[in-house]
C-alpha cells in the first residue's frame, strides 16, 4: 500500500537519509528501529508531508504523494510527546480530525465514544488533557489518531515518555489495538524489546540506509551486518578469515569454527566476522577441535533462570547464558553448537564504526 | 516616559528580546516567504514611521535649528545643566532609597513564609499599573497640607498651620519613587533570591563562615546580576519620571521631563524643548543599552527551584522581628497612600478659612456629586465627569489600535524570519522615548489641519497606542512562540488546512494573551499623562489631566474632586490588576 523509494535527506549539512526504500502492506505493523539520530522521526515526518525529501518518492497505492499537502494525506501521526491540544477536552481532541472531515455532529459524537471506549477512557471524555497522567495522555493521542480512520497510522516513539512498567502494559495494549483496527502502521522506536512486542516486520535504519528488513525472528537469527548484531545486543563477535568454503570454515584468534549457514557464501580468504549466540555454549570439550575454544571464567552472575558467564579467550571477552555455572577462575576447553554460529560479511556501513 | 505603564512580571523581559522560538525537535519548517513577513510588518512599521520617527525627526530638527540660529543662550545652558544635574541626582537618590527598602523585602519574600504573603505579593503589583497622577494624589492625601497627617496633627495638637510640609519637596518625590519602584526590587531580586539554593549558604556556614560572611561571599555575588539589572531599571524609571515630579515636586524641582514640559507649553521655547528632549533621549538610550546588557546576564543558570521551596516560617526572635518589621513597612508603603486617598475622597475634614474649630467633619459624597456638575467658573467648560467619559473612549480606541497593530507584529516576530533581528529592536524604540518627548513631537509635527494636534482628538489614543504597543507585542509574542510547532502539525495531520490550523490552534491559545494585552493598553491609556498633557484640549480633558488641573488649584472642593477622580481611576486600575491576576498566563506562573 505504502511504497517508499530511495529517500534522501540532509540535516544541518550532514546526510541523514541516504536512499531509504521499503514497503508497508495492508494491515501490517512495521517497526522502524534505529539509534537516536538515525533519521527515523524525520522519515515519518517526510511520509506525513511535514517535511520534504530532497529526492525519492512516497507512493500510496501506486500514486505519488508529492504535492499532496499534509492535511489531505489522511495519514494518522501520533507524536512523540503526543501534541494534545491543551485548550481542548479529551473528547474535543479526539473529535478534531472528524470535525475536519465535516462529519455530522451525531456521527462525530458516536465515533468519539466508540474510540474512547476502545482505549478505556470513556469516563475521561470531558476532562482537560492537561489533567491526565502520561499513560492517559498517550491513550488520548492514540484515540485521536485512530478516530478519523486514517489510511496509515504512524507512531513516533509512543512509549518513549513513559516509565518501564507502564511501557510494558501500554505496549501490549497498542499491539492489540493496532491488530484489531487493521490499519497499516509504522511504529518508530529505538527500543528493540518494544519493537519485538509490536512488530510484524522490523526495518533497521542505520547510517541513513535500511540495514535490515525482515520479521523479528529473521533479524535476530540472521543479522545482516555487524552493526545489526551489536544493535540487537549480540556481542560475541570475533574477526575471522574464510579458510574453506565447503564446509564453511572460519579461522579466528581462538580457533576454527564451522557455522551452519551464511546468507551468501563468502569468498575464500574473505575477512568476515563470526557471531556466537549467547545461548550457544554446548559444554566442556575434551580436546582442541573445531567449534571449541580455550577460555577462562572471569565472572559468573546468577540470573534467575540460569547464569551469565563472562569468559576471556585469547584477549576477547565473550558472554553466554547457561543453565549450569562454572566456578570463577575455571580454565579449560569449551564447545559451542554449530547452529549458534553465524557468519557476518563486511559491509560498507560497518566500515564507519 | 510616564510611569504607570510598567507592568509587573513583564518588566524584566521588556527591554530584552524574547526567547527565540523553540526549534522543532526534528528539522525546521519550510522557511516562510520574506514577502509574507513583510506584509505582516507593513502596518505596524508604517504606523511607527508616521507617528514616531517623523515626530522624532521634527524634534531633532527643532533642536538643531534653534542651536544654529541663536546658539545656546547662557540662561538656557544653565537651565539645561541644572535639569540634567537634578535628574541624575534625584534618580540616584531614589534608586538608593528604593534598594534600601526593597532589599530587606526581597530577602523576606525569598526566605520566609508569613501570614499575608499572598496579599502582599498581589498588592505589590498595584504600583505597576497605577497612573502617576493617582499616586501623586494619594501622597497628597497622606502627607499634603490638606492630607490626613497634617489635618489630624493640627486637630490633635491644636496647631494653626500644617506641621509637616512635605509637598513640593524632594522627600515627597523620593517617597513616591520608592512607592513605585520597590516592587521592581521585590520582583527581580526577590525571585532570583528565591531561586537560589539555600543550601549554598548553609554549605558556607558549615565551612566556617559567619552569616554575614556567607551572605557577602556566596549570596551577594550570585545576586549581583539581578541586583544590577533591577537597580538600573529603577534608575531608568526614576530618571524619566514626569507626573510625580510635576505634581509632588512643584516649581523648584525640574527634571529634564518637567523642563521639556515647561519650555514647550509655558515658555513656548520649542527649540530648547527639542534640545532637552534630545539630551533626554540620549541618556535613556544609553541607560537602556546598559540595562539590556545587564539583563541579558540575568539568565545565568541558577539551579531552578520550585517556588517557595527555600522559604520557612521565621523561627528565632530576631527573624520574627525582622520579618515583622519589613512586612509592616511594606504594607504601610503600599497601602497607606492608597487608603488615604480613598478615605480622603469621602471625608470632609477642613473648615473654611478663619473658621477653624467649628467645621463639620464627616463622611460625604459631595466630591463625587460635584463631578457631575458644570459650574460656572470651573476649570473646564464641561462637568468633570466628562473627563472620565473621554478617558474611557480614548482607552477603548487605544485597545483597538494597539491590538490591531500588535497582533500582526507579534505574528511576524514569531515567524523566525531573518528580518526579526532588525525589526524587533525597532519596535521597542518607542519605549526609550519618554511620553513627554512623544507629546512634544506630536505638537511639532501635527500642526496643520487636518492633522492638527489640538483639533484632531484621535491623536491622543494614537500616542497612547505608541506607548502600549511594545507591551502588547511583548505579551503576545512569547505566547505565540510557546505554541509548540507539533500542535499545529498534529492539527494538519488530522486534516486541518493552514487557515483552519490558525483558527483552531493559534487563535484559542492566543485569545487569553490578547485579553491581557487589551487590559494593559486600556489601563496604560487611562493613566497616561505625559503625552496627553501636551495634546488634550481644555474642553476634552482626560481623567489624569483633569486631576492635575484640579489638584493644582486652591479650594477644598477642587481638592476633593481631584481625589474623587483619582479614587475612581484607582478603582478601575484595581479591577484591571485583579483581572490580570486571574488571567495570568500559565507560562508566566511556572517560570
Amino acid at each position: 500500500m505504502l511504497t517508499v523509494e530511495n529517500i534522501h535527506k540532509h540535516y544541518e549539512g550532514q546526510p541523514l537519509l541516504r536512499g531509504v526504500s521499503f514497503e508497508v502492506g495492508a494491515g501490517e505493523t512495521v517497526c522502524l528501529l534505529g539509534a537516536s539520530g538515525s533519521g527515523k522521526s524525520t522519515l515519518l515526518r517526510i511520509l506525513a508531508g511535514l517535511e520534504e525529501a530532497e529526492s525519492g518518492r512516497v507512493l500510496w497505492e501506486g500514486k505519488d504523494l508529492r504535492g499532496v499537502p499534509v492535511h489531505e494525506r489522511r495519514f494518522g501521526l501520533m507524536f512523540q510527546d503526543y501534541a494534545l491540544f491543551p485548550h481542548r477536552s479529551v473528547a474535543q481532541n479526539v473529535a478534531f480530525g472528524l470535525r475536519m472531515q465535516n462529519l455530522p455532529p451525531a456521527q462525530i459524537e458516536q465515533r468519539v465514544q466508540e474510540v474512547l471506549r476502545r482505549v478505556n477512557l470513556s469516563h475521561f471524555a470531558y476532562r482537560r488533557v492537561t489533567d491526565l497522567s502520561g499513560g492517559e495522555q498517550q491513550r488520548v493521542a492514540l484515540a485521536r489518531a485512530l478516530a478519523p480512520h486514517p489510511r496509515l497510522l504512524m507512531l513516533d516513539e509512543p512509549l518513549g515518555a513513559l516509565d518501564r512498567a507502564l511501557r510494558e502494559e501500554l505496549g501490549q495494549f497498542l499491539r492489540e489495538v493496532l491488530h484489531e483496527s487493521g490499519v497499516p502502521a509504522i511504529y518508530v522506536t529505538h527500543d528493540q524489546e518494544e519493537a519485538f512486542m509490536i512488530a510484524d516486520r522490523l526495518i533497521l535504519l542505520h547510517d541513513g540506509l535500511v540495514a535490515q528488513d525482515g520479521t523479528p525472528a529473521e533479524v535476530v537469527q540472521q543479522p545482516a551486518s555487524v552493526w545489526v548484531a551489536r544493535f540487537l545486543g549480540l556481542s560475541n563477535l570475533l574477526p575471522g578469515r574464510v579458510i574453506s568454503r565447503q564446509p564453511l570454515t572460519i579461522q579466528t584468534d581462538i580457533g576454527l569454527f564451522c557455522p551452519s549457514g551464511c546468507p551468501e557464501p563468502p569468498a575464500l580468504n574473505e575477512t568476515v566476522t563470526l557471531l556466537i549466540r549467547p545461548g550457544g555454549l554446548a559444554g566442556q570439550a575434551a580436546a582442541d577441535a573445531v567449534n571449541t575454544f580455550a577460555a577462562q571464567v572471569r565472572d559468573v552472575i546468577f540470573r534467575g533462570e540460569g547464569y551469565r558467564l563472562t569468559l576471556t579467550s585469547g584477549g576477547h571477552t565473550l558472554s553466554f547464558h547457561t543453565a549450569q555455572a562454572l566456578p570463577p577462575g575455571w580454565q579449560g576447553q569449551l564447545a559451542v553448537n554449530a547452529d549458534s554460529l553465524w557468519c557476518l560479511r563486511q559491509r560498507e556501513a560497518d566500515q564507519h564504526e | 516616559m510616564d510611569r504607570g505603564l510598567d507592568t509587573g512580571r513583564f518588566t524584566v523581559s521588556l527591554f530584552s528580546a524574547p526567547a527565540p522560538a523553540r526549534p522543532s525537535p526534528a528539522g525546521q519548517p519550510p522557511a516562510p516567504a520574506v514577502w509574507q513577513a513583510l506584509a505582516l510588518w507593513l502596518l505596524p512599521l508604517a504606523f511607527l514611521l508616521v507617528f514616531f520617527f517623523i515626530p522624532l525627526g521634527k524634534i531633532l530638527g527643532a533642536a538643531g535649528q534653534g542651536l544654529l540660529q541663536s546658539g545656546l543662550s547662557p540662561t538656557a545652558a544653565e537651565r539645561l545643566l541644572r535639569a540634567v544635574g537634578f535628574t541624575f541626582y534625584q534618580a540616584a537618590l531614589s534608586t538608593l532609597l528604593t534598594l534600601l527598602v526593597g532589599l530587606p523585602g526581597a530577602y523576606v519574600f525569598a526566605r520566609f513564609n508569613f501570614p499575608g504573603k499572598r496579599l502582599l505579593r498581589l498588592l505589590s503589583t498595584l504600583p505597576f499599573i497605577l497612573p502617576t497622577v493617582v499616586v501623586a494624589a494619594a501622597f497628597n492625601a497622606l502627607i499634603g497640607p490638606r492630607g490626613w497627617f497634617n489635618l489630624l496633627a493640627m486637630e490633635w495638637f491644636n496647631l494653626s498651620a500644617p506641621p509637616l510640609n512635605l509637598l513640593n519637596s524632594l522627600p515627597a518625590i523620593l517617597l513616591a519613587h520608592v512607592f513605585y519602584n520597590t516592587t521592581i526590587i521585590l520582583r527581580v531580586v526577590g525571585s532570583a533570591w528565591e531561586q537560589l539554593d539555600p543550601r549554598l549558604e548553609a554549605a558556607a556556614r558549615v565551612l566556617g563562615a559567619s552569616p554575614w560572611r556567607a551572605f557577602r561571599e556566596v549570596t551577594l555575588p550570585l545576586l549581583r546580576p539581578p541586583l544590577l539589572a533591577a537597580g538600573l531599571l529603577v534608575f531608568l524609571f526614576d530618571f524619566t519620571s514626569f507626573g510625580v515630579i510635576l505634581l509632588l515636586g512643584g516649581a523648584h524641582y525640574a527634571t529634564l521631563e518637567v523642563e521639556i514640559y515647561i519650555q514647550a507649553l509655558h515658555m513656548l521655547n520649542l527649540p530648547l524643548a527639542g534640545l532637552l528632549s534630545l539630551v533626554q533621549l540620549l541618556c535613556t538610550l544609553l541607560l537602556t543599552v546598559i540595562y539590556t546588557r545587564a539583563a541579558s546576564r540575568l539568565n545565568i543558570p541558577l539551579t531552578p527551584r520550585l517556588r517557595g521551596e527555600g522559604a520557612a516560617s521565621p523561627r528565632s526572635l530576631t527573624q520574627k522581628v525582622l520579618v515583622g518589621t519589613v512586612v509592616l513597612m511594606l504594607f504601610a508603603l503600599l497601602i497607606l497612600p492608597l487608603t488615604a486617598l480613598a478615605a480622603r475622597s469621602v471625608v470632609r475634614l477642613e473648615a473654611a478659612r478663619g473658621q477653624r474649630g467649628t467645621f463639620e467633619s464627616g463622611l460625604t459624597l459631595d466630591y463625587y456629586r460635584e463631578l457631575f456638575v458644570n459650574r460656572r467658573g470651573s476649570l473646564f467648560y464641561v462637568p468633570p465627569i466628562q473627563a472620565a467619559r473621554n478617558s474611557l473612549l480614548y482607552a477603548g480606541v487605544t485597545v483597538g489600535i494597539s491590538l490591531g497593530l500588535g497582533l500582526p507584529a507579534a505574528a511576524a516576530l514569531s515567524r523566525r524570519s531573518p528580518l526579526n533581528r532588525l525589526l524587533d529592536p525597532l519596535l521597542m524604540l518607542p519605549l526609550g522615548a519618554s511620553a513627554v518627548t512623544l507629546g512634544l513631537g506630536f505638537i511639532l509635527t501635527f500642526n496643520r489641519p487636518p492633522l492638527e494636534a489640538r483639533s484632531f482628538p484621535l491623536l491622543i489614543p494614537i500616542a497612547h497606542s505608541l506607548v502600549a504597543f511594545p507591551f502588547v507585542v511583548r505579551t503576545l509574542t512569547p505566547v505565540l512562540n510557546s505554541i509548540p510547532l507539533n500542535l499545529r502539525q498534529a492539527a494538519a495531520v488530522l486534516g486541518a488546512s493552514p487557515l483552519r490550523v490558525w483558527l483552531e490552534v493559534d487563535l484559542p491559545i492566543l485569545a487569553r494573551a490578547a485579553l491581557v494585552a487589551a487590559i494593559f493598553s486600556f489601563t496604560i491609556s487611562l493613566g497616561e499623562f505625559g503625552a496627553t498633557s501636551f495634546l488634550a484640549r481644555p474642553e476634552f480633558p482626560t481623567l489624569p489631566v483633569a486631576i492635575f488641573r484640579f489638584i493644582s488649584q486652591p479650594g477644598g472642593l477642587n481638592y476633593g474632586q481631584a481625589l474623587a477622580m483619582s479614587t475612581l481611576l484607582l478603582g478601575v486600575c484595581g479591577v484591571g490588576i485583579a483581572l490580570l491576576e486571574r488571567l495570568q498566563l500559565p507560562d508566566e506562573r511556572s517560570r
